[in-house]
């Protein structure tokens, strides 16, 4: 026998009790899982944002388009060192609910702009090769089925017909949170047969700078470069660019954080309600193992011990069975990345353990502190 | 020997014992100024009437309690100057405690309740083991050694506690009440282990009992009245 048996004979004494406590633990850290999920879905983007990299759009609105012009113009502001542009397609797959985001870009400069996106070699020469090619990101391909060498009809909405285009290559992200629900082809396949407003003109621009400290000063330059021009500027960092957006859906970090909250402080008064029971009842034997010449300090680590094995047990349970699900949340909401990375299931696991810790800490001081002759006479 | 003047150099020995309980305004003074000397080796039962401060007297002399006033000094040490705990530590090397109520852990079987006290030494586990099974065997109860207490019967229950007690291998025994919840036949049963302990082992047993066959298995009978001890019968000294 060592301590590890002592405590778990306490365990099995009761086994729905401990069985319920667990559950607490898991339910607790399930529900973390998936709002620490949710909150990578919604803000994931946001930390994920390159620093040394700037967005440009119409001072008016994001739906105003820039010249195209413009882009030799923003090279040559001082700090910028690559400039790339893109407009919104807004098509759509088959039905309304197939959302994912569509791109006309400028293909001669949009991967060199984005690193975190791979490509194979082969498959982006391919691209460029084919006026009708399109760059797919996993996740949407894995989601439609589309493979390389497929073909692909999308309904125009913003600029009507049916557009077909040849998939010649398939992106995948380097980082668990990159975006790969994207869909790229080329600007010029879009001019050519949309025509019309869209000729020379782009949605956005996005910029590196040499010194992402410097950002800012560079934004301001290129926006006080085309000011009071018929189409001025708006300058941000890619990061606030992207906050901006998040920001559309209210404060929804505070729900997360107040929910999380008040689910762990119920789970601090639950747990450690059942524990002082625990302790309670066996008043007595917690005497007789004081007669037996244990100290104080082994009471207190034994009820600790306790405690910490059914925060471990069910807590890990609990953050395993969010992380199995929240694979499913991404492909039952298209278009938001939930994803439950190591450390996240590390320090769920770690917060479990320092709720137990601290509701176990009143029973075992009390615990600790029982005077024996009076735990005794109780027996 | 066991002396009541103060005297002794024995064993145990305890000077001036003074025990007052508190509740409210209401003050209860159980033991007042007790002397007691008990050498090793001896077997010592303790009878009073209910209340009269056995049980406190027990816990004291196994530094479970702490007196008002007075000194308790075994091999020694004086054990009421000692902290929590070292106190604990000293327990678990100089003392054994049977209970009227037995006090095996539920969930724990025969042998692993008396290899309880053994986790606080550094024995190793083959050590612990065969430390178990012999004081399981000196009970006579090698063959119930994976029974929990509930599958034992009371007198049972009573010996796998007294193999618990000695163990360690302790100082001496506290033994209250060891057979108040027991049938005539397994009270003399565990009285007759006791006397063995005493005889063939040089047990030194503490005992107390409100059954005055019990007490006649002890050489020495000790009476608690009025806070200090009397002698009933037996060989005490001056
Ligand atoms: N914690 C306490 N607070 C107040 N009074 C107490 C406390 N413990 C014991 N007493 C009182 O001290 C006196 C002695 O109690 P003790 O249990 O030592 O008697 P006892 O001789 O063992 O009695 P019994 O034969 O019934 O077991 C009793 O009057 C009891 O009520
Ligand atoms: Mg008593």
């Amino acid at each position: 026998m060592t301590f590890g048996t002592l405590i778990w004979a306490n365990l099995r004494r009761r086994k729905l009790r401990t069985l319920l406590t667990m559950a607490s633990f898991g339910s607790a850290l399930f529900l973390y899982g998936i709002l620490r999920a949710l909150h990578g879905a919604l803000y994931g983007g946001v930390e994920l944002a390159s620093a040394s990299r700037l967005v440009v759009i119409n001072r008016v609105s994001l739906t105003q388009p820039l010249p195209q012009a413009y882009g030799e113009k923003i090279r040559r502001v001082p700090g910028v060192v690559a400039v790339t542009s893109a407009n919104w397609f807004g098509g759509v797959y088959q039905d309304e609910r197939n959302f994912f985001p569509q791109f006309a870009i400028e293909a001669e400069t949009y991967r060199d702009m984005y690193p975190e996106f791979v490509i194979p070699d082969e498959q982006w020469q391919a691209f460029l090769r084919d006026r009708q090619g399109c760059v797919i990101g996993e996740a949407t391909a894995r989601r439609f089925g589309f493979q390389v060498g497929d073909r692909v009809v999308l309904r125009g909405t913003i600029f009507p017909g049916t557009w077909e285009f040849n998939v010649r290559a398939i992106y995948r992200g380097t980082r668990d949170l990159d975006d790969t629900t994207q869909f790229w082809f080329h600007r010029e396949y879009l001019e050519e047969r949309a025509g019309g407003w869209v000729r020379g003109m782009v949605g956005w621009y996005v910029v590196r700078v040499a010194d992402p400290d410097r950002a800012l000063e560079v934004a301001r330059a290129i926006d006080a470069r085309f000011a009071n021009s018929p189409w001025e500027t708006k300058t941000e960092p890619e990061q606030a660019f992207t906050a901006s957006f998040v920001k559309q859906m209210g404060n929804v970090q505070f729900l997360i954080l107040t929910v999380g909250a008040v689910v762990f402080a119920t789970l601090l008064l639950v747990t450690g309600n059942t524990m002082a029971m625990a302790v309670r009842e066996r008043t007595g034997e917690l005497g007789v193992l004081k007669t037996l010449g244990f100290t104080d300090t082994n009471l207190l680590l034994l009820v600790e011990a306790e405690i910490l094995v059914q925060a471990l047990i069910g807590g890990g349970l609990g953050v395993l069975a969010a992380g199995a699900v929240v694979p499913g949340l991404s492909r039952a909401i298209p278009g938001m990345i939930f994803h439950l990375s190591l450390p996240e299931v590390v320090s769920g696991v770690l917060l479990a353990l320092g709720v137990g810790g601290v509701a176990g800490l009143l029973p075992a001081l009390s615990a600790a502190r029982l005077s024996v002759a009076a735990a005794l006479r109780r027996v | 020997m066991v002396r009541l003047d103060g005297q002794g150099q024995g064993l145990i020995q305890v000077r001036g014992l003074d025990k007052v309980y508190r509740r409210g305004s209401e003050v209860i003074h159980v033991l007042q100024g007790l002397n007691l000397d008990v050498d090793a080796g001896e077997f010592v039962a303790f009878m009073g009437p209910s209340g009269s401060g056995k049980t406190t007297l027990l816990n004291l002399l196994g530094g479970l309690d702490r007196p008002s006033a007075g000194r308790i000094i075994v091999d020694g040490v004086d054990i009421t100057r000692l902290s929590n705990s070292e106190l604990a530590r000293w327990r678990a090397r100089h003392v054994g405690f049977v209970f009227q109520t037995f006090n095996l852990i539920p969930v724990l079987t025969a042998f692993q309740n008396v290899e309880l006290p053994l986790l606080l030494t550094r024995l190793s586990r083959a050590e612990r083991r065969q430390r178990v099974e012999a004081a399981l065997r000196l009970v006579g109860l090698a063959d119930r050694m994976k029974h929990y207490p509930r599958e034992l019967s009371g007198g049972q229950e009573q010996r796998v506690a007294i193999a618990r007690a000695i163990v360690t291998d302790p100082t001496f025994l506290l033994c209250d009440e060891p057979t108040g919840d027991l049938d005539r036949r397994s009270a003399e049963e565990i009285l007759d282990l006791l006397v063995a302990l005493h005889r063939e082992f040089g047990k030194t047993i503490l005992l107390v009992t409100h059954d005055m066959r019990a007490a006649e298995r002890a050489p020495v009978v000790l009476h608690l009245d009025k806070g200090v001890l009397v002698e009933a019968r037996g060989g005490v000294g001056v």
